[in-house]
């Protein structure tokens, strides 16, 4: 008895013994929580972190270059390569910023059809957000049956466009090609099947008291530091700012989904639209927490769900045709256009440029995981070195779309 | 409010500030001067009818052809735009202010046009800038931390500049 405590404080004296310095830690640019090539630089002392800054660029193709050079249908394929988690979305956002300029409309089928795809890339994108987060934290199943749910959505695109990851499926005018006969009843039995799994994973990770510890409370940011650092998607709605581009964005982007109902997922009074089906906000989460960007994106995946649903209705009711791509090489008008879009990670905007010839005069992207990243260093400051993870996997970012 | 109230609007209360108004285009435009940029937009983000909390975008475009016969396309001189895509989260409205400098401050070849930062009237400036001097070759005048952001920080040149060349090497890896 006599000898345990006197190592017990033996112990304790060691442990106030125990002196630290600054130092500088690279984190990144092949860390595997950083979500690709991030370098962060953080000065430690200790466990505490006490800036953080981050080093982008790894990843850097100049696509803005490329687009210089391209007519806007041969640059889709680059915008592939931005957000290659979701690059249907980043298709659909370049074509309609072109077809803005070219004041051109797509056919109902199109519009439909462009809802359909856009919605299921929402789902495949949201999965591998909250697969890699678990993944973050320490979790692996979840990582697995998201993977597992979205190999059948990466199927159904397949089938499709013939690509898994690299569409350039949307294109402007509409899209490449019509889906394939049957494919709508195969989209339909996927949902039917991904709807009950939701509960799973809700079951895994949102109410795993683990999980709850480790990202509640933590990287809180408000409303006012969001908007003011141009935060987009769902880190934007989990500090609470009822923004969503498909609601309230310019008209010639809204105009897609007019008709559809659906609500913002955004906290009011404590309570997220539907969240009656779901676990609701545990005590320990704090508005604007690593936690509640979670909660979003996986609010989101419901609502898509819903969306793809009413798409399907309306596109098998539509008459017209799926929208014949324009020419490869077809005139632009002189003028300029800006439009931003409502992708997976959050507002991807496109300023296309044109003098009149076929190919833009500049090609601009304005990328959501750029401005949502840029948030990091003062998320990060006098935090723990485990919770850095914690915060730049909430941030849910593509390097790829970042670098450009 | 019209896009034509709020152009008299700021006419009147910046007066030379405000330039060229171009309210026919896709996206109507308003040109500021470099010099009135920030009190111009502290007005726009402040004043509560306007409210335009969220910068979208900046984004620098080169306007320049060094061939005379293309350049005939471009109207006007060459010159160098910043553009900013302004939106109010509260209003649900967009704005673009554009300010147009030219290639090279004072002519002097090298010599980066400025332009007065506003990372301190919207944060996600900050990194919006690094990217425009990086790519664009715009100086902003008053940024905390003016550095590349994309580029390796020892690039040469500003790679969207009309007339940038690709260098031959970078560290003994062969570019082109």
């Amino acid at each position: 008895m006599s000898t345990t405590e006197e190592k017990s404080s033996e112990n304790k004296v060691v442990e106030f013994d125990v002196r630290t310095d600054e130092m500088l830690v690279n984190m990144g640019p092949q860390h595997p929580s950083t979500h690709g090539v991030l370098r962060l630089v953080l000065r430690t002392d200790g466990e505490v972190v006490s800036e953080v800054t981050p080093h982008l660029g790894y990843l850097h193709r100049c696509a803005e270059k490329i687009g210089e050079n391209l007519t806007p249908r041969q640059w889709i394929p680059y915008t592939d390569r931005m957000d290659y988690l979701a690059g249907m979305s980043m298709n659909l956002g370049w074509s309609l910023c072109v077809e803005k300029l070219m004041n051109l409309h797509v056919p109902e089928k199109a519009r439909h059809l462009r809802v359909i795809i856009a919605e299921m890339q929402r789902i495949a994108s949201h999965l591998v957000g909250m697969g890699a987060y678990g993944l973050d934290l320490g979790s692996f199943s979840p990582f697995l049956y998201a993977f597992r749910e979205r190999e059948r959505i990466l199927d159904l695109f397949e089938e499709a466009c013939g690509a898994r990851l690299t569409y350039s499926y949307l294109t402007v005018g509409g899209a490449t090609a019509d889906l394939p006969t049957g494919w709508l009843q195969k989209c339909e039995a996927f949902l039917d099947q991904f709807l009950p799994v939701i509960d799973e994973y809700h079951a895994l990770l949102t109410t795993n008291s683990i999980f709850i510890k480790r990202c509640a409370g933590i990287g809180v940011m408000s409303a006012e530091m969001a908007t003011s650092y141009g935060c987009s998607g769902p880190v934007l709605r989990g500090s609470g700012v009822d923004l969503d581009l498909r609601r309230d964005g310019e008209e010639w982007y809204t105009n897609m989904y007019d008709g559809y109902a659906f609500e913002v997922i955004v906290e009011k009074d404590g309570h997220y639209p539907n969240d009656h089906v779901y676990p609701g906000v545990p005590p320990e989460a704090v508005l604007g927490d690593c936690w509640h960007r979670f909660y979003v994106r996986m609010l989101e995946v419901r609502q898509a769900i819903d969306l793809v649903r009413q798409a399907i209705d309306r596109y098998s009711a539509a008459t017209d045709s799926y929208g014949e791509p324009v020419k490869l090489n077809e005139k632009l008008p002189k003028g300029e256009a800006y439009l931003e879009t409502e992708a997976p990670r959050g507002q991807m905007g496109f300023y296309v440029v044109s003098d009149g010839s076929a190919i833009p005069y500049r090609a601009r992207a304005r990328s959501s995981c750029f401005c949502n990243l840029s948030v990091t260093s003062e998320l990060c400051r006098n935090t723990l070195i485990a919770d850095i993870p914690a915060i730049v996997g909430s941030l849910d970012i593509v390097m790829g779309e970042i670098d450009r | 409010m019209g896009q034509q109230d709020l152009v008299s609007r700021l006419q009147e209360t910046f007066g030379n500030s405000i330039g060229a108004v171009q309210l026919e285009s896709i996206d109507p435009w308003i040109e500021v001067s470099a010099d009135g940029l920030p009190e111009v937009c502290r007005y726009l983000r402040d004043q509560p009818d306007l409210k335009f909390d969220y910068l979208s975008c900046i984004s620098g475009v080169d306007y320049f052809e060094p061939d005379p016969k293309k350049a005939v396309k471009l109207d006007g001189s060459p010159r160098l735009e910043v553009v900013y895509h302004l939106w109010s989260v509260a209003h649900k409205t967009s704005l673009v202010l554009k300010v147009i400098l030219p290639r090279w401050k004072d002519d002097q070849e090298g010599v980066l046009p400025e332009v007065p930062s506003v990372a301190d009237i919207w944060r996600t400036a900050d990194w919006h800038e690094r990217e425009v001097y990086d790519l664009s070759g715009v100086h902003f005048r008053g940024h905390p931390d003016l550095r590349r952001i994309l580029c390796p920080e020892d690039w040469l040149g500003h790679p969207l500049r009309k007339d940038y060349e690709m260098p031959l090497e970078y560290h003994g890896i062969r570019c082109r």
